[in-house]
């Protein structure tokens, strides 16, 4: 996650104090993500150093140091909004792995493997839109956070549903060894 | 006491070498006030397990219990009006009757029951308000779009004095913010009283759920358990407590 671009995102809106900024970044991402105040600053001092931001008052330093947006600051700002983020490789996924690593040892079953991190995850959602369910309507971009969150686990989810049917699938079809382990050798390489 | 219980429920079709176990052994209770979700893939017997619960279909093997009375000792006269005032069920595809409007679709249960039109026409609107609707309670389903559909099929379901709700992939082909919206109903229904059974593939729905069964090849795998509070959630990891 980019607390700069988050912190010239809080900028954009106006002048703003360092203290101000830990604040309005932390309730501004419904709290889901604490920032450390020492973070906030060297991020501030980065900034400036690179012209991104200016302040008033070079000599002050800590809390009450107010900050605003420069022109380059901006620029950069509405590049990094549209530019996406990079997502061309997969993660190093340690749940993809478990999965295919179940399919080779002797005596696990991978359909049992696969429900104890479906239930896990489920479970998982059942907090997180309980918390929905609490709070979001009262709370926009707490409700943004937990609906990424609820995705996320959601696509998880799925994944795994689909890897279960498609083993069931290929262990009806044949009883030889289904093709995944060259799969999972080529991934183990990767990394 | 549970309000629905399924004790030991099997149901097959077929006979011999064609024979086809759609559940096995399936036992499951639910309370008035909770709110159960049935995962499972396509085939695995969600949908049988509902329509069994609902009086629609008979078990091979196993009894059914709804508030305490046993499905198997009633007449087809009992059920059918237990099915017409304590069941209410929603299904994938709305099943609206295209000929009368929303307000007369969700009083029709009631009027089948020889409730007073007048009677069943005000606790309609009523359900129907309930669900933010009113406005639209003259419109025939085809001048309604899919979200308000599935909301007039939830007031059918809990229209009158229903205790027990049995979905079908309720939020069917919504989009998320509708499909949140028909849980967010069935959820309210349950804080008043009313058990509930959803089936569905999707876990974002079933995580509306205060318990989630996952079915596998028509027998109970595996639940979740009733998760901490989920405020945990929202302290901080230790990697990311460092202030």
């Amino acid at each position: 996650m980019s607390v700069r671009h988050a912190l010239l995102a809080l900028l954009s809106e106006g002048p703003k104090y360092g203290l101000q900024l830990r604040q309005e970044f932390e309730s501004g991402t419904g709290e889901i993500w604490p920032l450390n105040i020492g973070q906030v600053y060297t991020t501030l001092q980065r900034l400036e150093r690179d012209g991104l931001i200016e302040s008033d008052e070079p000599e002050r330093e800590g809390p009450q140091k107010g900050f605003r947006i420069t022109e380059s600051g901006s620029a950069e700002l509405s590049a990094w909004l549209s530019t996406p983020p990079d997502m061309t490789s997969p993660p190093r996924d340690e749940l993809v792995i478990k999965v295919l690593s179940a399919l080779r040892v002797p005596g696990v079953n991978v359909h049992d493997v696969i429900q104890i991190h479906r239930r896990y995850l489920v479970e998982l959602m059942q907090q997180w839109t309980r918390l929905k369910e609490d709070e979001a309507e009262f709370d926009l971009q707490f409700a943004l956070v937990v609906d990424a969150e609820l995705f996320r686990l959601d696509a998880v989810v799925r994944w795994l549903d689909t890897a279960d049917g498609r083993l069931k699938r290929a262990a009806l079809e044949s009883h030889t060894q289904p093709a995944m382990p060259r799969l999972a050798r080529r991934l183990v390489v990767r990394r | 006491m549970s309000f629905l219980e399924l004790r030991r429920v099997s149901k097959s079709y077929g006979e011999g070498a064609t024979e086809v176990h759609a559940l096995s052994d399936i036992n499951l209770s639910v309370e008035r006030g909770s709110l159960v979700a049935v995962m499972g893939p396509s085939g695995s017997g969600k949908s049988t397990l509902l329509t069994i619960a609902g009086s629609l279909e008979e078990p091979t093997d196993g009894e059914v219990l709804i508030d305490g009375a046993a499905l198997q000792t009633m007449s087809r006269n009992d059920k059918a009006r237990l099915r017409r005032r304590t069941i209410g069920y929603v299904f994938q595809d709305f099943n609206l009757l295209a000929g009368l409007t929303a307000v007369e679709n969700v009083s029709l249960p009631l009027e089948l029951d020889g409730v007073q039109a007048r009677k069943a026409h005000a606790a309609g609107m009523a359900a129907l308000e309930e669900l933010g609707l009113a406005d639209r309670a003259t419109h025939y389903p085809d001048e309604l779009s899919g979200g308000e559909r599935q909301r007039v099929a939830i007031a059918r379901a809990v229209v009158g004095e229903r205790h027990l709700l049995l979905a079908d992939e309720p939020s069917g082909a919504l989009d998320s913010t509708n499909g949140e919206a028909v849980m967010r109903m069935i959820l309210a229904a349950c804080k008043q009283g009313v058990a509930a059974v959803v089936v569905t593939h999707d876990a974002q729905l079933a995580s509306w759920a205060d318990r989630v069964v996952f079915l596998r090849d028509g027998r109970v795998v595996d639940q979740t358990v009733p998760p901490p509070t989920p405020e945990s959630l929202l302290e901080p990891s230790p990697q990311t407590s460092k202030r």
